[in-house]
């Protein structure tokens, strides 16, 4: 069953198709990749199925639904959870406040008070922060920020989450353990889609993987297909030529 | 005699606010009786008028009215960093209704119409401008209550012909009571906005609006709320203080002053702890108070050095400076054991 869908999504930014006529779909349970070189226009396209921005023209479908114009507050209520390119954590508040804010407003019904220290506390423990979880989330390091910003959108309850280069500007210990995150996740049944330049990582966890080039889809299939394709390898090492001229 | 009485009762207002930190600390025991603490507070506010003379009751209502502005300018700006020069015009609302209504209507109708009236204003320009962001509303809250004082001049020139309204006079200990409820009201709703998930929303909002929206916080109706619920007690305090100069105009009402002086008195203070703002204003009050009684020439110059000083050395406000000190203390006792 997809659980989203994209109809013909389109957005401009003045005279500049950030994202053009595209359409995808992603199916429940799996872990979808969307990778593309820089300014191709994928954190557009998560913004767009967020509600940061409004797809114009263009429809989006959250199981079967039209969510097309909605409020952020209403996307992520629904079931629609993402972090950010450049962490946007609440950087002055304890890590745990962080993340029971989230349980307090994420979830379609509020939780009582007690239930969402509780859940907060458990979410910390899964993305192994409850050692700093009374630090202020500013003076946690970069890899840990980002497993905040992972815990704080899981206390939202999504059943949708959108990954925005978790693992950019992480070293190999840090990505190893960010993989094995995505797996858990996934594991939980919470459907996921990533954005990602560690191509080690987009082969290993994906099941599926859409390659944007400037703002248009340009393929999509299995992390075999993607690396095969040479549509994908053009665009991203530039044109084939002939050995020798 | 005096003096120790008004300075006992300014403490008194201080430490209301700093008893309240203590209750919205997590691990705290002892609630009942920080409670108890509390409620004889209240006793030694409200016996103000048995045992201090009219000049101090007169001037502890003054203070209280300062300490009403900026607490619940801090409510809403402290916490959502959205710094709003408005109070001004919801404070002059609240003393136009008063103006308007004060022949006709018991008092306690007047100032919850004072309030009510500031309410539905803030709303409406909440709604209008709070997608502004940073200076933009800062400027536009400014630009509020210089448009309404113009279009207050202009129709009172223009259809009634007379500048400015008498107010109904009430006596001083009446003023002073209901400003002591108000401030009273005013603590217990800002405590439990701070406690609820609410209070944790609006300071998420002060750290990152964009992300607060997308962890499901419908940010649009909660700054808008909360910045109608700060509007309301300043529209109050409007209200009632009205009765006080027995006339007023648009001059008067609307006094940009009115705007400046909750902001500076927070900002002395500092906004992170409940008593910040109260002492703030408990202080700039009272200093404001004997400045321009003993240097009524210079009292204007000294207030600008204080302030520079206290911004130049205090970014944390007073409550910055105090944490330090403790800090400072708690090291050394350290290093004696």
């Amino acid at each position: 069953m997809h659980i989203l869908e994209g109809e013909k999504v389109t957005k401009y930014f003045g005279g500049l198709a950030a994202v053009s006529d595209v359409d995808f779909y992603v199916d429940q349970g799996e872990v979808a990749g969307l990778i593309g070189p820089n300014g191709a226009g994928k954190t557009t396209l998560f913004n767009l199925i967020s509600a940061a921005l409004v797809p114009k023209p263009g429809i989006i479908k959250f199981k079967g639904k039209n969510i097309t114009g909605l409020k952020p507050y209403k996307i992520c209520r629904l079931g629609i959870a993402r972090t950010f390119q450049t962490v946007k954590i609440f950087a002055n508040l304890p890590a745990v406040e962080n993340v029971r804010v989230a349980a307090f407003f994420g979830p379609p019904k509020s939780p009582s008070s007690a239930e969402a220290t509780r859940e907060a506390a458990e979410l910390l423990d899964f993305v192994g922060l409850s050692k700093v979880s009374n630090s202020p989330a500013r003076d946690l390091t970069l890899a840990n920020q980002k497993r905040l910003e992972v815990a704080r959108a899981l206390a939202t309850r999504p059943e949708l989450l959108l990954l925005d280069e978790m693992m950019a500007g992480l070293n190999q210990t840090e990505v190893a353990l960010s993989m094995e995150l995505v797996k858990q996740i996934r594991d939980k049944g919470i459907t996921i889609v990533m954005i990602e330049h560690v191509m080690k990582a987009i082969m290993n966890v994906c099941d599926r993987i859409i390659v944007l080039h400037h703002g248009k889809k340009i393929a999509e299939g299995t992390p075999q297909e993607i690396a095969n394709s040479k549509t994908v390898v053009e665009v991203y090492l530039g044109e084939q030529t002939d050995s020798g001229s | 005699m005096q003096n120790l009485i008004i300075v006992i009762n300014v403490l008194s207002l201080v430490y209301s606010g700093w008893f309240i930190d203590w209750l919205l600390a997590p691990e705290r025991k002892r609630r009942l009786l920080i409670t108890g603490i509390l409620l004889l507070i209240l006793v030694i506010l409200a016996a103000l008028p048995f045992y201090g003379s009219a000049y101090s009751v007169i001037l502890v209502a003054s203070i209280i009215m300062y300490v009403v502005l900026t607490v619940s300018w801090t409510i809403f700006s402290g916490s959502t960093g959205y710094i709003s020069l408005a109070p001004a015009a919801f404070f002059g609302v609240g003393i136009y209704t008063s103006a308007i209504l004060g022949k006709e209507f018991p008092l306690f109708t007047i100032v919850l119409f004072g309030g009510l009236t500031s309410f539905c204003l803030a709303t409406l320009v909440g709604a209008l401008t709070l997608r502004l962001k940073g200076i933009y509303f800062t400027i536009f809250t400014f630009g509020l209550v210089l448009l309404i004082y113009q279009a207050l001049l202009w129709y009172e020139i223009k259809f009634t012909g007379t500048r400015g309204r008498f107010v109904v006079v009430i006596d001083n200990e009446t003023i002073y009571y209901v400003m002591l409820a108000i401030f009273v009201v005013l603590l217990i709703i800002a405590y439990f906005i701070r406690r609820s998930k609410y209070g944790l929303a609006l300071r998420s909002i002060g750290e990152y609006e964009e992300a607060a929206a997308h962890m499901g916080i419908n940010v649009t109706a909660l700054k808008i709320t909360v910045f109608a619920i700060s509007a309301f007690f300043m529209g109050t305090a409007g209200a009632i203080m009205a009765t006080k100069w027995t006339y007023i105009d648009p001059g008067i009402a609307f006094n940009p002053l009115f705007s400046f002086m909750p902001v500076l008195m927070a900002i002395f203070g500092g906004t992170g702890q409940f008593y910040g703002p109260i002492l703030g204003a408990a202080i700039f009050a009272y200093l404001e108070e004997t400045l321009l009684t003993r240097f009524p020439y210079y009292y204007m110059l000294i207030f600008g050095i204080i302030l520079i000083v206290a911004i130049l050395y205090m970014p944390q406000g007073l409550v910055g400076l105090i944490q330090k000190i403790q800090r400072r203390i708690s090291r050394s006792e350290r290093a004696h054991t």
